[in-house]
């Protein structure tokens, strides 16, 4: 990714996908998820990765908005920001398939009852 | 099923094709909230912020304002009855205007220590509201549905 295209700050849907697209940083977004506002020292020590490797992935996780950091004190803390997967979600979960994954889980609801 | 416990600070976060005032107005201002908070009207005046949801009316303290950069405010749920027993928690808006016109929000729900049902109810909540929001004032339209 381009210094510019961070510069401006548009996080768009590429980086959200492009983001999501590896088991390392899903895994990241995960362990966030059970406990947020942790520091790096904490989030390498769960990987069997280098502190570099864990801050490259936390990076690209940032410039795509799953990720934001605070600092609090002396410590900079990673926080799961979920707003950008609900823009997914809203772009292309409602507006293109919201019927039709509703008719799956309803037709797998009834098989599984009926089963 | 997974379970989790909710987060005593949570951060959202969003990138918005405005202005730093056009976010500001948006969040301080009833006729932009009821667009997109819930239907609540909202207005951040006099060191207060006072809200009104139907026939609910409550407001909370402001413990720092200063447009269109920060606003940090009182939380209380008060437009549910269960929620409104738990103590106050914290709000903090934050707007960064970036280059090429777009602007980021970032919300901070913190201190909620005492409110644990509070803190699991907005965890959903702050997404639909940021994400509302932004279709506000990307399209002039709240969001469907």
């Amino acid at each position: 990714m381009t210094f510019r295209s961070r510069k401006i700050g548009r996080v768009d849907d590429d980086l959200v996908f492009k983001a999501l697209a590896d088991p390392t940083r899903r895994h990241l977004l995960d362990r966030l998820f059970e406990r947020d506002g942790r520091t790096l020292t904490e989030l390498e020590s769960e990987l069997e990765m280098t502190r570099f490797g864990v801050m490259k992935h936390l990076r690209v996780l940032e410039d795509a908005g799953l990720v934001v950091t605070r600092r609090e004190g002396r410590e900079k803390l990673h926080f799961l920001n979920p707003v950008p997967i609900r823009l997914v979600h809203d772009r292309w979960i409602d507006k293109y398939t919201e019927h039709r994954v509703a008719a799956l889980a309803d037709l797998k609801h009834e098989l599984e009852e009926t089963a | 099923m997974t379970t989790m416990t909710a987060q005593t600070t949570q951060v959202y976060s969003v990138f918005v094709r405005a202005t730093p005032e056009q976010v500001w107005d948006a969040i301080t201002k009833p006729e932009f909230t009821q667009q997109y908070f819930y239907g609540a009207r909202i207005e951040v005046r006099d060191g207060r912020r006072f809200a009104a949801v139907g026939d609910t009316e409550w407001d909370e303290e402001v413990l720092e304002e200063d447009p269109p950069h920060k606003l940090v405010h009182g939380w209380i749920s008060a437009y549910d009855s269960e929620l409104a027993a738990e103590a106050q928690s914290r709000v903090t808006w934050e707007i960064q205007p970036q280059d090429g016109g777009v602007t980021k929000l970032t919300v901070v729900h913190d201190q909620l220590e005492g409110a644990p049902k509070t803190a699991e109810s907005v965890a959903g909540g702050w997404m639909y509201v940021l994400s509302g929001l932004k279709t506000l004032l990307e399209t002039g339209r709240p969001l469907a549905g």
